[in-house]
C-alpha cells in the first residue's frame, strides 16, 4: 500500500496496471450483477400468477408452502425424489459452494472477523465437496445421452468456468502455490471499503478471480437465474386454497371489470 | 392422415430408452379451419406476418403469466425431467423430453428476449422462429398431455404444461389451431356441451336412463333437468350421458343422489363439465365457458355445485373456477361475493361427486353389498389433473385418498399399481390434454406404455382385473388401448360404477314420491 495513502492520486499512482484492471473489473461485474439481478427479480415480482397452480404435494397452508420452499432450497427435495446422481453431484456442489463463500468472507471483512465465522474453519475440504459434484455434473453432460441431447455449449462453458474456479482456489489452498494471503485480503477488503490495494499477480490467482468477477457479471443474464427463480415459482411457492381464497391477477380484474374480451365480442355477451 | 404404425410391445419393465431422433416428427393433429377458428377470434389460417404476431404473443403471454417468464429463465439443464414424460418413454423421441419440449420455446425466447441469445445465440442455444421450428412446435406441442409430471420432478418446478399452454396460444394467434379442440370449443361454447348435444336431445336422452334404470333396479331413480330451486347442480363431463363406460357412472351418481334423497338438478345450458379452454391455454376462453355454469348456477338457483368425474374438468373447478367466475368462497369484491350469497359454505364450493360421496359414507348413509364386486380385483389410475393439480377433503393428499376410500367401501379386492406409477407420480393414461383425437393415435398409444406396463404387472402378480378412473378423458382413452396391449377394453369403469353395482337401495326417507314408486314397484 502507498506510503501516501492520504492521497488519492498517489495512492493510485502506486497501484500496478493489473491491479487497476481487476478492480474495475469487480466495480464493473459487481453493478452489472446488482442492477441485473434488481432488473430480473423486479420482472419476476412484478409479473402476476393469474391462476393457482401448485403441483402437489401441494400445502394447504402458507407454513407448509414455507416449508416446502425451505427443504425444496437447503435439500433439493424434488430433484432428490427425480434422480439420486444429479441430486447428489448437484447437491455436494452447492453446499460446497456455499461452505466455500462464507469461508471467503475473510477476505472482505475489513480487519479481524467476526467470531461466528471461525465456525466454518473446520470446513476448509468443502472446495473438495464443491469440485467432485462439477465433476460428476459434468460427467454426467458428457455420457448420458439424454442430458448431452439438452445441453448448449454455454451449459459446458459454466461447468468449465466453475471447475476452474473451484481448482485454482483449492491449488492455492492445499498445494505449496499459496498466495499471500494478506495482500488477498488488504485487496479483498480495499474493494469494500474502498482501499484499493495491489492484488497478487499469481496466474492461478488471477485466473480465479477473473472468472469470479465474470460469473457475477453474466448471472442475470444465464441460467443462474435459477437461484431468484424458485422463490418465484409458482408450482411451488403457492398455497392450495384456491376454493376459500379468490385469487386473481390485476390485469384479469381489469379486464373482468371493464367486460370487453375479445370473446365478448365474438360470440356474444353473457346474457 | 394419420400414419401407420406399429403398436409396441410392452416391457416387462419399464425402462428409459435410448434416443430415436425424429422418431415422432410430424405434421401433428389435424389443423382447424376457418369455421372453427373464427368463433374463438382466432384467425383462420395461417397469417402472412405470423412471426412478428407470434414474437409479440410471447411477449404478452411472458408478462401476463409468471409461470411462463420464470419457467424460461431458470432452467438449469440438470436433466433430472427427461425421463419423467411417458410420451418421451413410449416413444423414444428426444424432443419428448419435458426439458427438449420447453426448450422448443425456450430457444425462441432466448433469441428474442434475452441479451445472450441475441448476441451469441450459438452459445446459449438460441434459435430463429422459422417454419420448420413453428411446424416442430405445433407436433411437440400436440404431443404433450399437460399432465404435469415433469413439475413434480424438476427442482424448480418447471411446468412443462404451462409452456405448452403458451405454444398453443400463440399458434392460435398466428391462425394455426387444432381442429379436435377448436371445433369441440365452439360447440360447448354456444350449445352447452362438447358433443353439440341440444337440450331436447338431452332431456331425451336422460328420460330413457331413467326407464332403463327403473327396468333394471325397480327403483325410480330421477335425472332432472333445468329444475329451478334444486340443491345441487351437478357439473359432468357430456361423455358421461352417452358412451360406455361413463354413463354407469352416472347411473352411480343418481343412485347416490337418490339415497341420500337430495334435490339435484343437470343444466341444459351448461351440460358440460370438460374445458378445453384449458388445453388451448386461453384464459378468455376457459372463463367463457366458466361463465356458462356460474349462470346457470344463478339462474337455477342452486345453493350447490358439484363436479362429475372429469379430470381437467376438476382441476378447472378446484383451482380456477374462483379465478375465473367466482364459484367457490372468499370473494372480496362485488360479483363474487354477490354470487357467493347464493352458495352453501356448509359444503366445499365446488364439491367433487367422489367428496359428496365419501361424506356420505362416513356419515353411513349408504350401505352397500360388497359381495356384488367380488369377481373383480381393482386398482386405480390416478388422473393426472386431479392427481397433481387438486385436492379433496381438505386434507393432504386426500385427491388420493378418497377415491381410494369410496372404493375400498364399495368392493373387497383392491391393489395399487407400482408406487412411482401413482399418485404424485401418476403416469397420463396417453390421451389428455386435447390429444383425444384418433389423428393423434400413434403418439396416444405410445405414451400410454408406461401406464400399461405398471397395470400389466397387477394383472400378473394381483390378478387385477378392473382398472377405475375418475376422468372421462382416460376412461376413453383406455377403452381405445386396453385391447392393443392385450387387455379387455371393458376392463376400465368409472369409480361410481362400482358404487352403483354395490350400493343397496332402500325407501329414501325424505322424498316421498320416490316412496311412493318403491311401493308400487314392490307390489
Ligand atoms: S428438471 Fe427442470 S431444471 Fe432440470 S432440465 Fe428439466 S426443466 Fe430444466
Ligand atoms: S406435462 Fe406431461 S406430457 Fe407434457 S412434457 Fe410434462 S410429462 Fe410430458
Amino acid at each position: 500500500m502507498g506510503v501516501f495513502n492520504s492521497s488519492t492520486i498517489e495512492f493510485e499512482s502506486n497501484m500496478s496496471v493489473i491491479s487497476i484492471f481487476f478492480t474495475a473489473l469487480f466495480y464493473i461485474s459487481l453493478i452489472v450483477f446488482l442492477v441485473g439481478m434488481a432488473r430480473k427479480i423486479y420482472q419476476f415480482w412484478i409479473t402476476p400468477a393469474p391462476l393457482k397452480i401448485p403441483t402437489a404435494p401441494t400445502s394447504l397452508t402458507q407454513t407448509g408452502v414455507v416449508m416446502r420452499m425451505m427443504r425444496e432450497v437447503a435439500l433439493f427435495e424434488s430433484l432428490f425424489k427425480s434422480n439420486k446422481w444429479i441430486w447428489l453431484f448437484g447437491w455436494l456442489f452447492h453446499a460446497g459452494l456455499l461452505l466455500v463463500l462464507i469461508r471467503h468472507m475473510r477476505y472482505f471483512w475489513p480487519g479481524d472477523l467476526p467470531e461466528i465465522f471461525l465456525l466454518t474453519q473446520p470446513f476448509k475440504y468443502a472446495a473438495f465437496a464443491m469440485v467432485l459434484g462439477l465433476f460428476g455434473l459434468m460427467l454426467r453432460r458428457i455420457f448420458v445421452e439424454r442430458i448431452r441431447y439438452i445441453s448448449a455449449p454455454s451449459d459446458y462453458l459454466m461447468l468449465i468456468m466453475l471447475l476452474i474456479i473451484g481448482i485454482s482456489g483449492a491449488v492455492m489452498t492445499f498445494t505449496s502455490n499459496h498466495t499471500d494471503v494478506i495482500m488477498v485480503k488488504e485487496f479483498a477488503s480495499g474493494l469494500v471499503s474502498f482501499n484499493w490495494a495491489n492484488l497478487p499477480t499469481e496466474v492461478h490467482f488471477l485466473v480465479h478471480i477473473f472468472l469470479v468477477f465474470v460469473l457475477m457479471a453474466i448471472f442475470p443474464i444465464s441460467k443462474l437465474l435459477h437461484v431468484p427463480g424458485i422463490f418465484f415459482s409458482p408450482t411451488r411457492n403457492q398455497v392450495d386454497d384456491a376454493r376459500s381464497k379468490r385469487h386473481i391477477s390485476s390485469w384479469a380484474l381489469k379486464q373482468e371489470q371493464e367486460h370487453a374480451t375479445r370473446l365478448e365480442q365474438a360470440l356474444g355477451k353473457d346474457e | 392422415m394419420a400414419k401407420e404404425f406399429d403398436i409396441p410391445v410392452l416391457p416387462t419393465y419399464l425402462e428409459i430408452p435410448e434416443l430415436k431422433e425424429g422418431i415422432m416428427d410430424g405434421e401433428g393433429p389435424f389443423k382447424s379451419a376457418q369455421e372453427f377458428q373464427k368463433p374463438l377470434g382466432f384467425p383462420g389460417e395461417k397469417i402472412d406476418n405470423w412471426q412478428q404476431v407470434a414474437i409479440d404473443k410471447m411477449g404478452e403471454l411472458k408478462s401476463k403469466y409468471r409461470s411462463v417468464q420464470v419457467f424460461l429463465d431458470s432452467c438449469v439443464k440438470c436433466g433430472a425431467c427427461t425421463d419423467k414424460c411417458h410420451y418421451f418413454l413410449g416413444s423414444s423421441d428426444p424432443k419428448n423430453m419435458p426439458v427438449a419440449r420447453q426448450d422448443l420455446f425456450r430457444s425462441v425466447y432466448r433469441r428474442h428476449f434475452t441479451f445472450a441469445g441475441k448476441y451469441f445465440p450459438k452459445l446459449v442455444g438460441a434459435k430463429e422462429l422459422d417454419d420448420d421450428m413453428l411446424d416442430d412446435w405445433y407436433n411437440y406441442f400436440h404431443q404433450c398431455s399437460q399432465c404435469r409430471r415433469c413439475s413434480v420432478f424438476c427442482p424448480y418446478g418447471i411446468d412443462t404444461a404451462e409452456i405448452s399452454m403458451a405454444a398453443r396460444e400463440v399458434l392460435d394467434a398466428v391462425g394455426i389451431g387444432q381442429k379436435y379442440c377448436n371445433q369441440i370449443l365452439g360447440k360447448a361454447l354456444t350449445i352447452g356441451n362438447n358433443l353439440g348435444l341440444p337440450e331436447p336431445a338431452l332431456r331425451d336422452t336422460l328420460l330413457d336412463l331413467e326407464e332403463e334404470i327403473e327396468e333394471e333396479t325397480g327403483v325410480a331413480i330421477k335425472y332432472p333437468l333445468d329444475q329451478k330451486g334444486a340443491e345441487i347442480l351437478l357439473i359432468t363431463p357430456s361423455a358421461d350421458f352417452f358412451a360406455e363406460p361413463h354413463i354407469d357412472g352416472l347411473i352411480g351418481y343418481g343412485k347416490v343422489f337418490h339415497q341420500d334423497g337430495v334435490s339435484w338438478t343437470l343444466s341444459s345450458y351448461a351440460s358440460e363439465g370438460a374445458n378445453f379452454g384449458m388445453f388451448i391455454g386461453s384464459y378468455d376462453i376457459m372463463r367463457k365457458a366458466a361463465l356458462r355454469i356460474r349462470k346457470a348456477a344463478l339462474d337455477l338457483e342452486v345453493s350447490r355445485v358439484m363436479v362429475g368425474e372429469c379430470g381437467h374438468a376438476w382441476r378447472v373447478a378446484y383451482s380456477f373456477w374462483n379465478t375465473l367466475s367466482g364459484v367457490g368462497a372468499g370473494a372480496t369484491d362485488e360479483f363474487g361475493q354477490k354470487l357467493q350469497d347464493q352458495l352453501d359454505h356448509r359444503y366445499p364450493q365446488p364439491q367433487h361427486i367422489i367428496e359428496y360421496t365419501h361424506d356420505l359414507i362416513q356419515r353411513g348413509k349408504l350401505t352397500f353389498d360388497k359381495s356384488a364386486n367380488d369377481d373383480r380385483t381393482v386398482t386405480f389410475h390416478d388422473s393426472c389433473n386431479v392427481a397433481r393439480a387438486t385436492n379433496m377433503g381438505g386434507i393432504p393428499g386426500g385427491q388420493f385418498i378418497l377415491p381410494r376410500d369410496v372404493i375400498k367401501a364399495v368392493c373387497n379386492n383392491y391393489v395399487d399399481m407400482e408406487r412411482s406409477t401413482i399418485k404424485e407420480s401418476t403416469f397420463c393414461c396417453g390421451g389428455g390434454g386435447g390429444l383425444l383425437t384418433d389423428d393423434l393415435m400413434e403418439i396416444r398409444t405410445k405414451g400410454a406404455i408406461p401406464r400399461m406396463q405398471a397395470l400389466k404387472a397387477v394383472e400378473r402378480d394381483n390378478g387385477v382385473n378392473t382398472l377405475t378412473a375418475i376422468c372421462a378423458i382416460c376412461k376413453s382413452q383406455f377403452s381405445k388401448v386396453l385391447p392393443k396391449f392385450d387387455f379387455d377394453p371393458y376392463m376400465i369403469v368409472s369409480v361410481h360404477q362400482l358404487v352403483s353395482e354395490a350400493i343397496i337401495m332402500d325407501k329414501p326417507q325424505t322424498d316421498t314420491d320416490d316412496a311412493t314408486s318403491a311401493e308400487t314397484a314392490e307390489t
